[in-house]
């Protein structure tokens, strides 16, 4: 048993379709996808023309313009969404002890658009290989080392305990809340500002993603685009944003009477060892991740009540994740709903972890289950209740969140309602 | 805690392109500082830096992964291959979910990053090659090293610019506790692309100079910037028991402390807290000042926080209290992989009893009350060194690390 607990207290989400966990929330359970055709770049010329974005003005939200002006949009969406989660954690900057503040930031590819921005002025649109240093900004490098979204986190919070970014590419998000809840069982820190974030709505992203063949093609139906576990299903769907937690030790949480509105009970990441990005259909190694998590909540099969899908909306993905979770799960994972809000905010990447987390988080506070959207043939080879369509009322004390990624990083996390609360 | 011990080093910089060429030149104060050749910087305020001029990736990366993969990566393949050979291990006789891979990177793969950007803006989004996605991202190496190695374990990436390498083998040690018998660990780096150093002019942290002997000059009164550095270091990492039960008897060391801090955003009134991350790790380590013998530091070369680290340092261990050294004015600085790459260098300081040298250092600042080794190598009975790293933003790690008892 380990001397301390991790309960999450503070929540706060930047994702398309809505900003705000209330925003968020409404958007999920309504079943309406936000992607759309692009409109941060104009997307002629490209494979898939269609992204989940978020309607977004800064100083709507609070930064001042010379945060606007240092930050890249993946830096603001972690600030704005930290400071929603510490106001809601009924927490202050003044209330937290620097020494004992640490800062996880989950972030698969930087701050794409800054860096793609500033290299587009350098090169002069791609026409120089020495690129001009006379025309290199202030924070240019923060573009470059995504280090910088840790240094904004903590200074939004004044946090001087460890802190860094976790750059596992696609299963980052979930990996940065495993890597802050380990810096409070083993003491490091009392309270943990984490999540992650990515905004990698940009040409360089789209093409990369449509080099290897992975995104949708439905362009002419952008909110039909991503269809996790449909038979018809075409690819993913990129989309951006950002959720962030407050985590702190269980019982001074209840000490201060904090609402909480979940532990992390359980985390774990392995590996394929295959490919950079195939995967295998049998989801050997994603059910590995799943059965040490649940090992490591105490939890068995039959205490899940809910699993966030990783459900990118490709074939390769919906077979593998869909047996890893029978693997892990056995009989129970035909009873278990299981949904891909990937459906309706896209895949940011290093971003959804977190925001998928924020989703089971949810799930567990309301007694609700986000649906799949777009599912309407489901594939024949996946035969799991994904929760087609539309949100249902369904009594959730414990959340499985999965995510699969390039590396062949395979990750699981288990949320459960602080037990002293559970019915 | 279960001791953590390195079985095995792969090392490589621009003064020695495997771990024993590079430990014998780094002892004989033999730098890899020249000027840049991957491309023209005529035009840059900068001139020099640590290439790996003479280190061919075809002869360390299979064909058909070289074209999937970028400088970091062929460093990181070289090097954890070097390392897996030193520490005679047989990943196969080891359990598949028990081995992990962590690894430090800052700027990802800036020169196949530089590379398609420019195919996409000059050519067309169709030209961008498949491998772009995952050749740049900042978890491609631990990728590719998980692959080649069949590693199965936990397999993840820190980004806490410079001190990352230092914050990869804490990261790897915590899982080591929790049930990994080993972990490939460190990071190698490589900037060396127009995009990556121009990137970093505006920092004001490049040193402009032209003379290798005058350009990286930590803590002296001349300091006016850093070197850009390629390579790093993967190391083994084994818990000792397991290391024990096949056969290891003399590990390179013991990985026993280990901490991290940020600093305050500057002008909020509050000190730096480098000098924190020093004296958790040691006490971390379960030990006390004075059993430190050596110290590795950060050496960052820019006046404001060479003053930084040299109080944090006299602070710690009281003004003049310890040797400090700083090798990696022979390598310049090398992002992810520096910190990997100055626990390796500890390591084999104290295996020798030699401290080597900060290199071309000549006036240290006299406001600065700390005893850094110059010129030339100190032999010295070493048992424990305390490693620093600093990351661009203010990101602070320390490593202590203990030789073998044997």
């Amino acid at each position: 048993m380990r001397a301390r607990r991790v309960a999450i207290t503070g929540l706060g989400v930047v994702a398309p379709g809505g900003i705000g966990r209330k925003a968020f929330w409404e958007r999920l359970t309504s079943g309406q996808s936000a992607s759309r055709r692009i409109t941060l770049f104009d997307p002629t010329g490209f494979r898939c023309q269609v992204a989940a974005e978020v309607d977004f003005d800064p100083a709507q939200y609070g930064l001042s313009p010379q945060e606007i002006r240092r930050m890249d949009r993946t830096a603001q969406f972690a600030v704005v969404a930290t400071r929603e989660a510490l106001a809601d954690s009924g927490l202050t900057t003044d209330e937290l002890v620097p020494e004992r503040t640490a800062v996880a930031v989950g972030n698969a590819v930087g701050c794409t658009m800054g860096l793609e921005n500033e290299y587009v002025v350098l090169s002069d649109g791609g026409q120089k290989w020495l690129v001009d240093h006379e025309y290199a900004v202030p924070h240019g490098y923060d573009y470059f080392a995504p280090s910088s979204l840790g240094r904004e986190v903590a200074w939004a919070t004044h946090a001087e305990g460890p802190t860094a970014v976790v750059s596992s590419g696609c299963t980052s998000g979930i990996d940065a809340l495993g890597y802050a809840a380990e810096l409070l069982w083993e003491g490091s820190a009392d309270v943990v500002i984490a999540g992650s974030t990515d905004a990698p709505i940009s040409p360089i992203t789209q093409a990369c993603f449509d080099a290897i063949k992975a995104t949708s093609t439905l362009n002419d139906q952008p909110d039909r685009a991503c269809q996790p576990f449909d038979n018809e299903r075409r690819g993913l769907v990129l989309g951006e944003g950002s959720a962030f937690f407050i985590l702190e030790d269980t019982a001074a949480a209840r000490r201060r009477g904090a609402h909480i509105y979940c532990e992390i009970v359980g985390y774990a990441s392995r590996a394929n060892a295959f490919h950079m990005t195939g995967l295998k259909p049998d989801g050997r190694e994603m059910a590995e991740a799943i059965r040490v998590a649940m090992d490591q909540a105490q939890l068995n099969p039959d205490d899940i009540d809910y699993i966030n899908a990783h459900g990118s909306g490709t074939r390769q993905n919906d077979r593998h994740e869909t047996a890893a979770v029978k693997t892990s799960l056995g009989a129970r994972a035909y009873d278990v709903p299981m949904s891909s809000i990937k459906s309706m905010v896209g895949h940011s990447l290093g971003g959804i972890g977190s925001i998928e987390i924020a989703a089971c988080a949810l799930a567990i506070e309301h007694d609700v289950v986000p649906p799949t959207a777009n599912l309407y043939t489901r594939d024949p080879e996946c035969d799991l209740d994904y929760v087609p369509l539309t949100a249902r009322d369904h009594r959730t004390d414990a959340a499985l969140s999965v995510g699969s990624g390039f590396g062949g990083f395979q990750s699981a996390i288990v949320v459960a309602a602080d037990s002293g609360d559970r019915r | 805690m279960k001791p953590v011990v390195v079985t095995g080093i792969g090392a490589l910089a621009s003064n020695g392109m495997s771990t024993e060429t590079y430990w014998s030149a780094t002892v004989d104060g033999t730098a890899g500082i020249g000027p840049i050749s991957r491309f023209e910087p005529e035009t840059y305020p900068i001139a020099l830096a640590g290439e790996m001029a003479s280190f061919d990736p075809k002869e360390h990366v299979p064909s058909r992964l070289l074209v999937e993969t970028s400088m970091m990566s062929h460093l990181a393949i070289a090097a954890a291959d070097a390392a897996l050979a030193d520490a005679k291990l047989v990943t196969s006789a080891l359990p598949e979910y028990e081995m992990a891979v962590i690894t430090a990177n800052a700027t990802g793969g800036v020169e196949v990053g530089q590379r398609e950007l420019q195919k996409l803006w000059s050519e067309g989004p169709e030209h961008v090659s498949a491998y772009m996605s995952i050749a740049w991202f900042y978890a491609a190496t631990t990728g590719q090293l998980s692959i080649r190695h069949k590693m199965r374990g936990h397999c993840g990436v820190v980004v806490s610019e410079q001190a990352g390498g230092l914050d990869a083998i804490g990261h790897a040690r915590r899982l080591l506790n929790q049930g990994h018998r080993m972990a490939l660990a460190g990071g190698t780096e490589s900037t060396m692309a127009p995009a990556g150093l121009v990137a970093q002019i505006p920092t004001g942290h490049l040193s402009p100079r032209k003379d290798p002997a005058r350009a990286y000059l930590p803590f002296d009164v001349d300091a006016v910037g850093y070197l850009p550095g390629e390579g790093g270091a993967i190391l083994v990492l084994e818990e000792a028991g397991s290391a024990q039960a096949r056969g290891v008897t003399q590990p390179y060391g013991e990985i026993v402390g280990y901490a991290a801090t940020f600093d305050p955003r500057p002008g909020r009134g509050r000190p730096p807290t480098l000098w924190r991350a020093a004296e958790q790790a040691v006490a971390d380590a379960g030990l006390t000042p004075a059993d430190i013998d050596v110290v590795f530091a950060d050496a960052y070369g820019i006046p404001s926080l060479d003053r930084v680290e040299a109080d944090a340092i006299a602070a710690v261990f009281g003004p003049r209290g310890v040797p400090v050294t700083a090798p990696k004015t022979m390598t310049g600085r090398l992002y992810g992989g520096g910190g990997a790459l100055d626990v390796a260098t500890a390591l084999l300081s104290i295996r020798d009893g030699v401290i080597p040298p900060t290199v071309n250092v000549t006036s240290v600042d006299p406001e600065y009350q700390i005893d850094l080794v110059l010129g030339e190598s100190r032999p010295a009975p070493l048992r424990h060194a305390l490693v620093l790293g600093r990351g661009y933003g203010g990101f602070n790690a320390a490593i202590v690390v203990k030789g073998n008892d044997n």
